[in-house]
């Protein structure tokens, strides 16, 4: 293999912030206790009069963030993704949500690559508790080049955003002429046997499925959804028209995420057969990330798999 | 305070009580008691204290007022149309499908509200984040909420009362509407969170007692809480719910339940009656 250069994507949403830190005397960080975990320390040691640590109390920090808001900043609320979402679910649910704020919940350390933090710490239901409430963008990066891009154009956006970042290190994709097309799918590698529907980390899994499919004699479309909601349902319906059968990969519970979206999505418009990799509604465990990610399925091995299977389905 | 001013501003507050009254009937529901035990302290606020402009809702060097205890709309609602905000008239429609006026105040919806609140506990984090945000950009408007006295049980209402101590937000006001009754029952009976003054002095905030049904002493409160610099205050308001109609007085039945017609005719005529005798008081 080539020389892989790997990044988390919290890195990249550091970058993101240090980027609009500069360009954007309007935007505001938080964090709550965790600004070396989630990369915000990086943006404080430059701009630390914009930035505001919450202690460890995510309600109030995500309600800080909405008044701050309507005061005329753009504020990036921080922390790991299973207490953004988790603990201060109902205040963004009410506080942002239903007033429709221009509050970003920057959540990093989501999904079971947490790795050895355990099962209270991997978040794989904050899709779902994002994607319930009603205006709420969701943008799940593939690698640290995307996240930084989805940051900046995060707060170009007027409304509630929410950005969901890894603590792993994973093999960046994409070039530096990387353009971020807020909402859209993007097909990555053609095919029409099968369309695999990837986001986060599983977009880089599903790119060596296809590899794999390939020499099978299988053509596997991937399509990197970043953006899961509102999703491209256009680009979707498209790829399981032309393709017959879908399989979607994310690091998420299979309930509520990418797959239940795609498959909401589908059943409306075009049924298709669709088999969902994910974690497969259970909770995680402790163990080194890499390691995690194999035992729980969120593999490339998976991901073919599963695409013999929705091809068995047509 | 001056006879002639606190005259007006108790008949101000007397009409928000009507509006209370008559939101709550038209809509068959809504919560009187703790709108009337809060009648003084918006009267006060909307016709004396806060800087707003009913013509210019969005001004952005108004002051700003986050009803944290939600629920109390009716006379967050009273106040924004005796104020000029929108027509009187809506009030009638409160809580109906066609309306603006919603259960709990809506930002996008109603003009003159400056957050969504009705989930308690989160209203003051949002007024935190103003106040932060008006220091922040060099602004010296102020920022008030109020918060119920069964609110202040949400622990999500002392993460903000540290937050605000933490970063010296001399720039707001809090009132704590202290009328002693939650749905359940009086707050010993539930969970008592006494004594409230006491834990806000230990957050760091700057503490102030007064009555809050009478306008001179809401006045002196607020008066001492603007004299701090460099912590937020807090006035605890010692209300009765119900306040302003006699068989609503100090009921906890009354927290969440509309009069129906008798209970209004009487609850209105009480009412008229009380204007009527501030009216011919302020004509002597």
């Amino acid at each position: 293999m080539a020389d892989i250069i790997t990044k988390a994507t919290r890195i990249g949403y550091a970058e993101g912030l240090l980027y609009l830190g500069e360009t954007d005397e309007k935007v505001i960080v938080m964090d709550a206790d965790l600004a070396g975990a989630t990369q915000t320390a990086k943006f404080k040691a430059q701009y630390p009069d914009r930035f505001f640590n919450s202690g460890i109390a995510e309600q109030n920090m995500i309600g800080v963030a909405s008044g701050l808001s309507l005061t005329g900043y753009t504020v990036f609320a921080s922390s790991f993704a299973m207490f953004a979402t988790g603990r201060a679910f109902e205040q963004i649910r009410n506080s942002v949500g239903y007033p429709h704020l221009n509050v970003k919940i920057g959540a990093t350390h989501a999904g079971i690559s947490v790795g050895e933090d355990g099962a209270s710490h991997q978040c794989n239901e904050d899709i779902a508790l994002m994607r319930s409430i009603p205006g709420m963008t969701i943008i799940n990066p593939a690698d640290a080049v995307e996240a930084k891009a989805a940051t900046i154009a995060a707060a170009k956006y007027e409304g509630p955003v929410y950005l969901r970042f890894g603590r792993l290190a994973v093999p960046v994709i994409f070039g530096d002429d990387y353009e971020f097309e807020w909402g859209k799918g993007q097909v990555l590698v053609e095919g029409d046997d099968v369309a695999i529907f990837a986001t986060g980390l599983m977009v880089n899994e599903a790119l060596m499925a296809a590899e794999q499919l390939k020499n099978e004699g299988i053509s596997a479309r991937v399509i990197n959804i970043h953006t899961i909601k509102p999703l491209d349902e256009e680009l979707v319906v498209k790829a399981a028209r032309e393709c017959g059968c879908v399989v979607t990969a994310e690091e998420h519970n299979i309930i509520g995420g990418l797959g239940s979206a795609v498959c909401e999505t589908l059943s409306e418009n075009c049924p298709t057969p669709v088999v969902r990799v994910g974690v497969n509604d259970e909770f995680g465990r402790s163990g080194p990330a890499v390691e995690l990610l194999h035992l729980f399925g969120l593999d490339a091995a998976h991901i073919v798999e599963s695409a013999r299977k929705a091809i068995s389905l047509k | 305070m001056d006879k002639k001013l606190k005259r007006e501003l108790e008949m101000q507050a007397v009409r928000i009580r009507m509006d209370v009254i008559t939101g709550t009937f038209h809509a068959k529901s809504g919560h009187p008691g703790g709108s009337l035990s809060v009648s003084d302290i918006m009267a006060y606020l909307y016709f004396y204290k806060m800087n707003v402009d009913p013509e210019n809702p969005d001004w952005e060097k108004r002051d700003r007022f986050v009803l944290s205890k939600g629920h109390t709309a009716p006379a967050l609602y009273g106040a924004l149309a005796q104020k000029g905000f929108f027509p009187e008239s809506e009030i009638e429609r409160l809580r109906k499908p066609d309306s603006f006026l919603q259960g709990h105040p809506s930002l996008r919806m109603t003009p003159g509200v400056d957050m969504s609140t009705g989930s308690l506990g989160q209203g003051i984090s949002v007024a935190v984040g103003m106040a932060l945000g008006a220091k922040l950009a060099g602004d010296d408007y102020k920022v008030y909420t109020v918060l119920g006295d069964g609110e202040v049980q949400e622990g999500q209402v002392w993460e903000a009362a540290m937050f605000a101590a933490a970063k010296k937000l001399d720039n707001l006001i809090a009132v704590v509407d202290n009328n002693n009754l939650q749905i359940d029952g009086t707050l010993e009976e539930v969970n008592s969170p006494y004594p409230i003054d006491e834990k806000f002095a230990a957050f760091g905030w700057n503490v102030v007692n007064c009555d809050g049904n009478d306008l001179d002493e809401i006045d002196a409160a607020f008066t001492a809480a603007e004299q701090h610099n460099g912590k937020p205050s807090v006035i605890i308001a010692k209300t009765i719910k119900g306040k302003g109609v006699s068989f609503m007085e100090d009921q906890v039945g009354w927290h969440g339940k509309a009069p129906k017609q008798e209970e209004y005719d009487q609850a209105m005529k009480e009412l008229q009656d009380r204007l009527s005798e501030l009216e011919t008081a302020a004509a002597e």
